[in-house]
């Protein structure tokens, strides 16, 4: 297992949103977590990337334990992650957002940038090329030089996907990122998704609360339900899962896909 | 924290901004031909300004250039790191006391012991810095204004600074036999520190750390998962700030002779802070016009006596009023 939480428990003044969750991502897997709104999805996240404190349990990734780390050292560790809502560093072209992500795989300090070694200057072209190369890989190269914020939606999801991807991540989360797509935008990211699997053999960890993307994308499915993991397989297995379809009965987007 | 489940709302596409024409008259530097010829002008103009004027307006001018380097050490801990530092007079007088004391105490030379300065002054930020910067913002603006008054408190209570009459006597350096003391060499020598300080903010602005500000300055959560580490970018920030501080501090100390608490006030911090914000945080051409504003503009108002601090005041106001994001336009569109 490249992700291994066990027990992981987190509660805000008294109410818990996470209960023992005990749940793992395979070496180059293609996995969703699913549930009904305010099930604890991306509070899930949160406490895999060091932005929540879990108050028990713990979180293994790749041989090390995560529960304690800050959330640059848990990117550093490889995992990288998108948001819910979209987080773009706003009066910044997408060609410098995507660049952050080469951050922590480099090293320059202010000394080699004032005085421009010749270090400093190969790991300048080197962060750009990369970036570059990830804008290529998620097909928006030509909107390099344009602010990030001003370009479609659809595309601003992908500047996050590839600034995400420039970190050189070995698992990647990604909280709905179909949320807010048109049917054909859904359609390129799951070729996308696909591709950062195959291509990049990056492992993909997926929220996401439409149905027929999660069904056709994922080679298994976590549902988590009250902070509770209530089931656990494939696509076919999960859909007839009577406690699933508890769980998102009353639900109309769930009704309505499962 | 990092994510609001309840706001799920599409976030709309920022609306282009329109261009003024100040932005058009800013296009001439996307030209690189225009922009070398504008900065070649000015370069002309500072190395004959001491030759036009007299050696009054040399010694204003030279006040003003000290204030370009003050502003733009200023400017990547408010401007870039986006930084509230109410006390940066804190480290000015570091700078300017350690050559002080080190001359008077020591048979050290002026250059040798520029770097004790430097290094005092950096390990002033990392005090300050490392345990404040952790918290939020405004803890670090009360902290900063504590700071600045407990350096210029100590300075004026302690006997190694020479008490409230400050230290006096400070020898002129000289370099390969130069002696710099007249008030125009002391001009060039700012002119030089000023280039210097311009060409260091470019190239850390257009830089993996200059970067990473402006990253954690919009957004510390997405920052931190793209793998920043927010405090110790921050604390960069301020350890570069104070070193600027430092070296105008300690060039100050030289050209003067005679240094005492009272040039490292409160009001001296303001200054530098309102030059920052009235030019344009994080913008070096705004940056340096503002710390020319602040220096000379009292003096251009001479004529109108003891009305001139108001009328001076009053402008900034206004300027702030209409332009608060500072005199010089944003250029990305
Ligand atoms: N920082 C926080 N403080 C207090 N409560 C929180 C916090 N973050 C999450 N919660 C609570 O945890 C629960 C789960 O929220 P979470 O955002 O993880 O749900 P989700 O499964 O991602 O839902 P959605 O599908 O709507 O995004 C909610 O009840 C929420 O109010
Ligand atoms: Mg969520």
């Amino acid at each position: 297992m490249l992700l291994k939480l066990s027990d992981v428990q987190l509660r805000f003044a008294g109410n818990t949103v996470l209960h023992d969750v005990n749940f793992g991502v395979a070496e180059s897997a293609l996995t969703s977590l699913i549930g009904p709104n305010g099930a604890g999805k991306t509070s899930l996240f949160n406490c895999i990337t060091g932005f929540y404190k879990p108050q028990g349990g713990s979180v293994v990734f790749d041989g090390h334990e995560l529960l304690r780390l800050k959330p640059h050292r848990v990117t550093k560790l490889g995992i990288a992650r998108t948001f819910q809502n979209l987080r773009l560093f706003r009066e910044m072209t997408v060609l410098e957002n995507v660049m952050a992500g080469m951050h922590c795989r480099t090293h320059a300090g202010a000394f080699a940038a004032v005085f421009r070694t010749p270090g400093q200057r190969r790991e300048e072209a080197e962060i750009r090329a990369e970036a570059e190369d990830c804008l290529r890989f998620v097909g928006i190269l030509d909107e390099k030089d344009r602010i990030a914020t001003t370009l479609a939606y659809g595309h601003q999801r992908r500047v996050e996907i590839a600034r995400a991807l420039a970190t050189r991540p070995k698992l990647m989360l990604l909280d709905e990122p179909a949320a807010g797509l048109n049917s054909g935008e859904k359609d390129e990211l799951i070729g996308l998704i696909r591709r950062i699997r195959d291509e990049r053999g990056v492992a993909v960890l997926l929220i996401e609360h439409d149905m027929g993307l999660v069904m056709k994308v994922s080679e298994r499915i976590t549902v988590l339900d009250h902070g509770r993991l209530i089931a656990e397989g494939t696509a076919d297995e999960v859909r007839r899962d009577p406690k699933v379809i508890e769980a998102y009965l009353g639900q109309e987007e769930g009704e309505a896909a499962l | 924290m990092a994510d609001d489940a309840a706001s799920r709302r599409r976030r709309d596409p920022a609306p282009s901004r329109p261009n003024t024409g100040v932005a058009q008259l800013l296009a001439v530097f996307d030209d690189p031909r225009k922009f070398w010829l504008a900065i070649a002008v000015v370069l002309v103009a500072v190395a004959v300004a001491p030759l036009l004027f007299g050696q009054y307006a040399t010694v204003i001018l030279t006040n003003a250039l000290l204030y370009v380097v003050l502003c733009l050490g200023l400017n990547i801990v408010v401007g870039y790191a986006g930084l509230l530092d109410l006390g940066y007079a804190a480290f000015f007088a570091v700078g300017a006391y350690a050559v002080a004391i080190l001359g008077q105490q020591t048979a050290l030379g002026f250059w040798a012991a520029i770097p004790f300065a430097l290094v005092a002054a950096a390990a002033a930020g990392v005090i300050i810095g490392g345990p404040t910067l952790r918290l939020r913002s405004d803890y670090l603006a009360i902290v900063t204004l504590g700071f600045g008054e407990i350096v210029r408190f100590s300075a004026r209570n302690l006997e190694i600074t020479g008490a409230a009459s400050g230290i006096s006597g400070i020898e002129q350096p000289s370099l390969f036999g130069w002696h710099i003391d007249s008030p125009t060499e002391f001009y060039y020598v700012f002119a030089l520190l000023s280039v210097f300080a311009v060409i260091a903010s470019v190239r850390l602005a257009n830089s993996r750390l200059g970067r990473a500000w402006l990253y954690v300055r919009h957004d510390e959560d997405a920052a931190e998962a793209m793998g920043i580490d927010r405090v110790r970018v921050k604390l960069a920030a301020y350890v570069i700030g104070s070193i600027y501080g430092a070296i105008g501090g300690i060039f100050f100390a030289v050209n003067l002779g005679a240094i005492s608490p009272e040039s490292f006030s409160f009001e001296q911090s303001v200054l530098i802070l309102m030059a920052v914000i009235l030019g344009g945080m994080g913008k070096i051409p705004g940056v340096i016009l503002g710390a020319f504003i602040i220096v000379l503009g009292p003096e251009l108002l001479r004529d109108l006596g003891e009305l001139r601090l108001l009328v001076f005041a009053v402008g900034l106001l206004l300027i702030m009023l209409f332009r608060p994001s500072g005199i010089w336009p944003s250029r990305k569109s």
